[in-house]
């Protein structure tokens, strides 16, 4: 960090201030537009603070369309999502950062293949798999599928924490008798606490926002995830931009809380990861 | 999974086999061999079974005129789904945008990240909130964003339409921003940048964090220009970030499909489909599952070469090497 001269200061915050105005200005828009009635939405010029402000897109997104238990869905499948990615990519990073053994190699090239392809690139051939083993319209056609994809950066991201807790540590449980499993257990997961929270968060960010694959095995209503229920509002009401935002926002207020609260551990665990390479 | 915990296991019978155990030296050394295949069986499993099986299949399917009916015979058809993408205008509308978009994307994500983590290295206030602000964007879900552009510039009473025609005067009359290609791209671009920003400048600021101030202070105390010691000392130090920041984002820009899909869904008339929405509607609209499955041959290949280049280019892997 450098000191900056008080002349410098003022024109360093003039151009964050505009910066961060123009970035904030679309959910400025966003949050407005979704106190306004049906009527005002696309009024000319546009008012910043409605002039009849209602809460009714809001009542009206949460109570139609089975939009709660859209919501409730994705809460189901990102949690599952979490416990999966965390449990298995911790249990590899684990294997990757303490043993050698035969085609480690192999097993990693193939994981840092799959970190530079496009996610999508697989859908087609996925897709044809999850009807084959009867994934089709099933939660955990979602998760084991979203798993699949975070794994391998998940792994890498723990492996990098795993190697950096010092090995006197596990000679040491060792020497007690302690055995590979309660290592891993016992020492490795409770020292990568912070790993584990930065991982987390992303794996449930992925879980809650996937749109592609949801919308592609998922046709049953009851089973829709929350970004498909926000679509489905914008192709189903095409200009109810109030409602689409309300239920937008409903839907990004948990991982608004989640980035807050958690803002720390998420630099610090991209930063980790990302200078790392 | 197999056994819960070995936990028990009498001390002096490591399953590393690296303490050498005076009892049963044949077994233990076994179970220590095994040891790491039982952690990483069932997440390969998954791994194997649900992704790298389905990047062979999707070769195999490339080569087909795939019938997707289960048991229903395919045709093989060699690199014939490959000859028809070059002979589609479409694709190469396709392969055009996503091009371009990647290119506009790109170096302006990484200018303007780097500009606002150049700013956020100093000893300011609101360094956090600043922070978070500009990062909002990138945890926000593709969906919404998709659809909030979509109705900010929305072409009878958008909010940019608004602030360029009534509030600044540069355009005489709205633009239908969304019904023509290039605007409809520009819009698309907009977005991307808009939204990936952040991402860079938060990786660039852990880069600027880890340069030493006196190594800055030296070269100011000996009368170097900010620009000068930007030029010459924080950049070159930041290299391998600066690779790893464009290798990434290149891949994300021919990656873009959801901005796309939900704003233009690739129309009007297929001039601003991009190769990804273009795949997902050869497979998921026409059915067309091994024309679609090669162009996404096609994207990859185009990814890897672009990204081997660029290794290559900037030497990058020795100091960053797993």
């Amino acid at each position: 960090m450098t000191r900056a001269r008080p002349a410098t200061k003022v024109l360093v915050y003039a151009v964050l201030l505009v910066g961060a105005a123009i970035t904030i200005t679309p959910f400025v828009s966003m949050v407005s537009t979704s106190f306004k009635p049906q009527a005002f939405v696309l009024e000319l010029p546009p008012q910043l603070i409605p002039e009849e402000p209602t809460v009714g897109n809001y009542t009206r997104a949460w109570t139609s369309n089975g939009f709660a238990r859209y919501f409730l869905n994705s809460a189901i499948i990102a949690a599952a999502h979490v416990i999966g990615v965390l449990g298995l990519g911790s249990m590899m990073a684990y294997a990757f950062a303490r043993f050698e053994f035969v085609g480690k190699k192999v097993m990693f090239y193939a994981l840092i293949i799959t970190l530079m392809i496009p996610g999508m690139m697989l859908i087609i051939p996925q897709f044809l798999l999850a009807r084959d083993l009867s994934l089709i319209d099933t939660r955990l056609g979602l998760v084991l599928f979203y798993i699949a994809a975070q794994l391998a950066f998940v792994t890498f991201l723990l492996r990098g924490f795993f190697e950096s807790v010092p090995r006197e540590l596990e000679e040491a449980m060792r020497v007690d008798g302690a055995g590979a499993w309660r290592i891993y257990w016992n020492l490795m997961l409770p020292l990568s606490r912070p790993a584990l929270a930065t991982a987390g968060i992303f794996a449930f960010l992925f879980a809650w926002d996937e749109f592609i694959w949801a919308l592609t095995i998922i046709n049953d209503p009851d089973l829709r995830t929350l970004p498909i229920g926000i679509a489905l509002f914008q192709g189903q009401h095409a200009t109810a931009w109030g409602l689409v935002f309300a239920a937008s926002i409903i839907a990004i207020t948990p991982v608004l809380i989640v980035f807050v609260v958690f803002q720390r551990h998420f630099v610090s665990g991209l930063q980790a990861g990302a200078v790392k390479g | 999974m197999t056994a819960p915990a070995t936990g028990t296991r009498p001390a002096g019978t490591s399953p590393h086999g690296r303490v050498a155990g005076p009892v049963t030296p044949a077994r233990s050394r076994l179970t220590a061999r095994a040891t790491p295949y039982v952690f990483l069986l069932p997440g390969m499993a998954l791994f194997i079974g649900l992704m790298l099986y389905p990047m062979v299949q999707a070769f195999r399917m490339s080569l087909y005129e795939w019938n997707i009916l289960p048991g229903a015979v395919s045709q093989f058809v060699g690199l014939a789904n490959y000859g028809r993408a070059f002979d589609d205008p479409v694709f190469w509308t396709a392969l055009v945008n996503s091009t371009v978009y990647m290119l506009v994307t790109v170096p302006t994500q990484m200018a303007l990240g780097m500009g606002i983590a150049v700013l956020l290295n100093q000893a300011i206030r609101g360094r956090v909130a600043f922070r978070v602000l500009f990062y909002l964007p990138v945890v926000t879900s593709w969906v919404v964003v998709s659809l909030l552009f979509k109705y900010l510039f929305n072409s009878q009473a958008g909010l940019v339409n608004y602030v360029l025609v009534d509030l600044l005067g540069v355009l005489g009359s709205p633009v239908a921003w969304l019904q023509n290609r290039w605007t409809a791209l520009a819009t698309i671009s907009l977005l991307g940048i808009w939204k990936g920003m952040g991402w860079s400048m938060l990786i660039f600021l852990a880069g600027l964090q880890g340069i030493p101030a006196d190594l800055l202070e030296a070269a100011e105390v000996d009368g170097a220009s900010t620009a000068r010691r930007f030029f010459a000392i924080t950049l070159p130090l930041l290299r391998p970030v600066v690779v790893f920041v464009t290798i990434m984002l290149v891949i994300g820009g021919f990656n873009v499909f959801i901005s796309v899909f939900l704003i233009t869904g690739g129309g009007p008339a297929n001039q601003t489909e991009v190769l990804l929405t273009q795949m997902y509607e050869q497979a998921f609209s026409f059915l067309d599952f091994g024309y679609g499955a090669a162009i996404a041959y096609l994207l990859t290949a185009l990814i890897f070469g672009l990204s081997f280049i660029q290794m290559r280019w900037f030497d990058y892997g020795e100091e960053t090497a797993a």
